[in-house]
């Protein structure tokens, strides 16, 4: 397993009964998205009831981690203690057209100062960080 | 029954600042900073604190109503209001709500304030220190995307990438506010000129924000004294007139995770139009705007959402010849706004506004009848309003 993306020492994410199948997806290394029982369109982030046909009744369904870059930032002031050293990196907003094109926040693996052209294609990579206390998995992305 | 309208039904009658300190620098307790700041605009107004008895406020303002008005010995509190929304998207909305009390006869004599001092309570350019997060910021703190540049950089990047606009845009809304800065001895910036230069070879916060994209972080306090229109010429300034003000923002704008439906907006699109339906006028009429810089590129959006330009001109209108006082097309953030005077959340820029109209500025527009606010880009709720001169009403 390759090392983390961001150097040790952020904030984990806790699952909570909202998105909770996410999180034990990433751990899985498959991607669960939130879509409505009735309408069948997905939505992201994760919410209480479909945005769309204000049904309660909603599911978590595995969809190909692929997508496309819709924007990104390129960081250098840290504004937490464990990112002081870590230098540049890529936060990537990407699209999901596998999910009515829903949007994730991931970093974009590689070379933090490489050129990003908005629209490239990316595929996901899990992150598995087995050691933390809870494990958890952060799904990042690559460009195609 | 009247038409439903803000429009001229009230006016400030008085404003007041303390001293703007650097954050952490103030010598006084946040509370002291808005007992003074209101203090302070009883005094530009002419009347006695006492006289009070109404508050507004916004962003979950610390100094509680009901201390202030026993502080202050307001004879009564008829009214206790605060705006929904983080950030500074309640600035223009506080006084929407003031003006709504006051037209609706819940109370006569409303300050909307706000006092900060970050150096004494949380600072809002640091990340979450806790150990994990939960939510939607389980979503994003993770991968590194934590502070409020953070959040709204990639707004303002699919924004410049749909359109084509480029870094020097945003330079020059920096450069305005400073240049402003450089007249107004009440400036945090004042006497710290910026250049392109200085600008271009400044380090990034996070592409496309340049340090001086990003706004200062301060201590002090503002207020800002209304009455109703009736009421309002027997004080000691011309009355500034509310001629609108509201808030808003479009379409599931509060969509978790960065998926609301238009991304690359200021929020202000459905704001703008009944702003202006309000005031019964349109940006041609609007002689000098004060816009919140949280983030220059916030600004841009909020310039081309309240109709200024189209997105596709933004690379020829956002210069600084064009956005200077007094000969600008646009003369904009006057004071030095909350890159180069102070970052009060923004109320620092409704009193500049007022300070236009009263013709009082240190970087005045020539003739000014319509001087507008535009308060928090990118939140939700965000909130505009316009001021007007006595010609106007
Ligand atoms: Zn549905």
């Amino acid at each position: 397993m390759s090392a983390p993306y961001l150097a040790d020492g952020l904030p984990i994410p806790l699952a909570t009964e909202l998105d909770r199948p996410f999180w034990d997806g990433l751990r899985q290394e498959r991607l669960l998205l939130q879509r409505c029982r009735a309408c069948h369109r997905f939505q992201w982030g994760p919410e209480w009831i479909c945005h769309r046909c204000q049904n309660f009744d909603l599911a978590y369904i595995e969809v190909p981690p692929e997508g496309r870059i819709y924007s990104y930032q390129r960081v250098w002031h840290p504004v937490h203690p464990a990112l002081r050293t870590q230098g540049p990196y890529l936060i990537a907003l990407i699209e999901i057209p596998h999910a009515d094109n829903v949007r994730m926040v991931g970093n974009l693996l590689g070379d933090p100062r490489q050129a990003v052209a908005i629209g490239a294609e990316v595929e996901g990579v899990f992150e598995q960080h087995a050691e933390a206390e809870p494990p958890f998995a952060l799904l990042q992305w690559q460009l195609v | 029954m009247s038409q439903r309208t803000l429009r001229g039904r009230s006016a400030v009658i008085g404003i007041g600042e303390t001293t703007y300190y650097k954050r952490g620098e103030s010598p006084h307790a946040e509370f002291k900073l808005a007992l003074e700041a209101v203090v302070k605009a009883c005094e530009d107004a002419g009347i006695a604190p006492r006289d009070i008895d109404g508050f507004a406020s916004f962003s979950n303002d610390r100094s509680d109503p009901s201390q202030l008005a026993a502080a202050l010995g307001c004879r009564e509190l008829r009214y206790a209001n605060m705006q929904w929304g983080g950030g500074g998207g309640g600035g223009s909305a506080a006084i929407g709500n003031a003006a709504m009390a006051i037209a609706c006869g819940s109370a006569e004599c409303v300050v909307v304030f706000r006092a900060l001092a970050q150096g004494q309570h949380w600072r809002f350019g640091l990340g979450p220190q806790a150990n994990g997060v939960s939510g939607n910021a389980a979503h994003t703190v993770p991968y590194g995307l934590m502070s409020p540049a953070q959040m709204f950089a990639m707004k303002v990047m699919r924004f410049m990438h749909e359109h084509g606009v480029r870094q020097e845009a945003l330079r020059a809304i920096a450069l305005a506010s400073y240049h402003h800065a450089q007249s107004n001895p009440r400036a945090v910036m004042y006497g710290r000129p910026l250049d392109e230069a200085r600008y271009d070879a400044s380090r990034w916060i996070t592409e496309p924000f340049h340090l001086y994209d990003c706004c200062l972080e301060n201590d002090g306090a503002a207020a800002m004294i209304l009455v109703s229109a009736e009421r309002a010429k027997d004080f000691k300034h011309e009355p500034c007139y509310v001629l609108a003000a509201v808030a808003g923002s479009q379409y599931r704008a509060g969509a978790g995770v960065h998926n609301t439906p238009d991304y690359a907006s200021a929020s202000f699109k459905t704001v703008a139009p009944r702003l202006y339906a309000m005031a019964g006028m349109g940006p041609s009429d609007v002689d000098v705007l004060q816009c919140y810089e949280n983030f220059s590129g916030g600004v841009l959006m909020s310039i081309v959402e309240h109709g200024f330009c189209t997105p596709a001109e933004c690379n020829d209108y956002f210069t600084l010849d064009n956005l200077t006082a007094p000969d600008g097309d646009l003369p904009l953030n006057t004071s030095g706004g909350n890159l180069a005077e102070c970052y009060m959340h923004g109320l620092g820029l409704n009193i500049e506004a007022v300070r236009q109209v009263r013709g009082t500025s240190t970087a005045q527009v020539p003739r000014v009848e319509v001087s507008m606010v535009a308060s928090g880009p990118m939140v939700t709720p965000v909130s505009s309003c316009i001021f007007g001169s006595e010609a106007t009403i």
